[in-house]
């Protein structure tokens, strides 16, 4: 017998792959990426074989509190092309400044054929960790995608926060690269293109 | 407050389960994987936290068996596919939001951008969905997916493999992988499954196991998944 996965010797983190083109049928719920309840942004039913595959419609607690917006942007690759097939998650604390599993956010959003995803959700406080150090405001951001191996991991923090200055992730980066991770306000609200390879390249982390 | 949210860290990534990087025989990787490599950082209270009960958000969403659909039977040899999800601890990963799609027996998505010239089943989706029991166990009924041809190089096929989505305790540990069926000659072949080098690969690759399987009725097949695990208490200064 070949090893496998039921083999002691290999116990272990099982490895990632990529999510591949097709997983519209399943991952983006109707309603994924808009934490307002008010639309069916994330999904992308217009994918699906018509009558088959009805997508769920993701209905998490209501939010009370906090300042509403929109996040968006393209995701790009290395020759400056929209990304069609990409998805994004979010995780960010509540407005308060809490991240613990019942009261921080999570979203999911396929990109549109033009490379655009479009998050409605609540600007997070800053979050206190454990040791005392203060954590700017900030998403936690995952994009998945054909061609990805393995989930980029990155931030998008808010241009215009003062505790961006103290923040200790992105203090740590090198300043000519950091503004890949600030969105910035516009006429729709806060932007941020994904660059995922080549110049602009955005700041992938690994913790 | 109790140990599982105090002082909490996630234990680094498996090295030997990471996929090569770059890894050029996977065409769609070219224009697309990062050419820098990811900075490395400390973990953040995001990192080490996560949601909760998104299952129980999913209105319409929970789908164990994938093979009676629509007043039908779905084609191909029906399957039963089920193991845990642990940590690295070996702990249970309880409530955990398990995902999975896959193609048809013929190898054919439910997805307008298939153009594979396979028949589409109208009692198959392809699409499953639970949360995991306390002691972390998932169970799927499903078909075994058939192989398929895609444009990587001349004459790709890729081995029958079903995707699996897994939100666990944090998003650090995160993870989204394929599983693999043990008695597969397209496996050698495939970029994706060799992105792992041996002999890790062979962790996605299920057993077929009698124990699962049940008489007159269906094969079954283990499958363990495994998340990134943590530890609850700070690494003591050396």
């Amino acid at each position: 017998m070949h090893d496998d996965n039921q083999t002691p010797a290999l116990f272990g983190q099982t490895p990632w792959q990529t999510v591949g083109p097709f997983f519209h049928y399943c991952l983006p719920w109707l309603g994924g990426a808009d934490r307002a309840g008010q639309s069916n942004h994330g999904a992308r039913p217009e994918l699906l074989v018509p009558g088959q595959a009805s997508l769920p419609r993701y209905r998490p607690p209501v939010i009370a509190d906090g300042e509403w917006l929109a996040l968006s942007g393209r995701v790009l690759d290395a020759a400056g092309a929209p990304v069609p097939d990409a998805m994004l998650e979010i995780w960010h604390a509540d407005a308060a400044g809490n991240c613990h599993s019942a009261a921080g956010v999570f979203a999911r959003c396929a990109t549109t054929d033009a490379g655009y995803y479009h998050f409605t959700t609540v600007r997070p406080g800053a979050v206190c960790g454990d040791d005392g150090s203060v954590h700017a405001p900030q998403i936690h951001l995952g994009i998945f995608a054909r061609g990805l191996m393995k989930r980029l991991v990155t931030r998008v923090f808010f241009a215009d926060a003062p505790e961006n200055a103290g923040d200790p992730l992105l203090q740590s980066l090198p300043a000519e690269r950091m503004a890949t991770l600030l969105a910035e306000q516009g006429t729709n609200g806060w932007q941020l293109d994904i660059v995922l390879s080549g110049p602009g390249e955005t700041i992938f982390l690994q913790c | 407050m109790d140990a599982d949210e105090r002082g909490m860290s996630l234990l680094p990534d498996d090295p030997r389960s990471e996929p090569l990087r770059p890894h050029a025989a996977y065409k769609s990787s070219r224009l697309r994987e990062p050419t820098q490599a990811p900075i490395k950082v400390a973990p953040t209270p995001l990192d080490l936290s996560g949601p909760s009960a998104v299952g129980t958000a999913l209105e319409g969403g929970m789908v164990a068996d994938l093979t009676c659909l629509r007043g039908g039977v779905a084609a191909g040899q029906r399957v039963i596919v089920a193991g845990r999800v642990l940590d690295e601890n070996k702990r249970a990963v309880a409530g955990a939001l398990v995902e999975l799609w896959q193609a048809n027996a013929a190898g054919r998505y439910a997805h307008l951008g298939d153009q594979w010239d396979a028949p589409l089943d109208p009692h198959f989706d392809g699409v499953g969905r639970v949360i995991t029991d306390a002691s972390g166990h998932y169970r799927f009924v499903t078909v075994r997916p058939g192989a398929y041809p895609w444009g990587n190089h001349v004459n790709a096929w890729r081995p029958a493999h079903i995707h699996f989505s897994v939100l666990g305790q944090t998003i650090g540990a995160r993870l989204v992988t394929q599983m693999y069926f043990p008695d597969d000659p397209l496996i050698e072949l495939d970029p994706i499954a060799n992105a792992i080098p041996m002999p890790w690969r062979q962790r996605m690759v299920a057993r077929l196991d009698m124990t699962l399987t049940q008489p007159d009725w269906a094969l079954g097949y283990a499958f363990d998944i495994v998340l990134r695990g943590h530890h609850a208490t700070p690494m003591e200064p050396a």
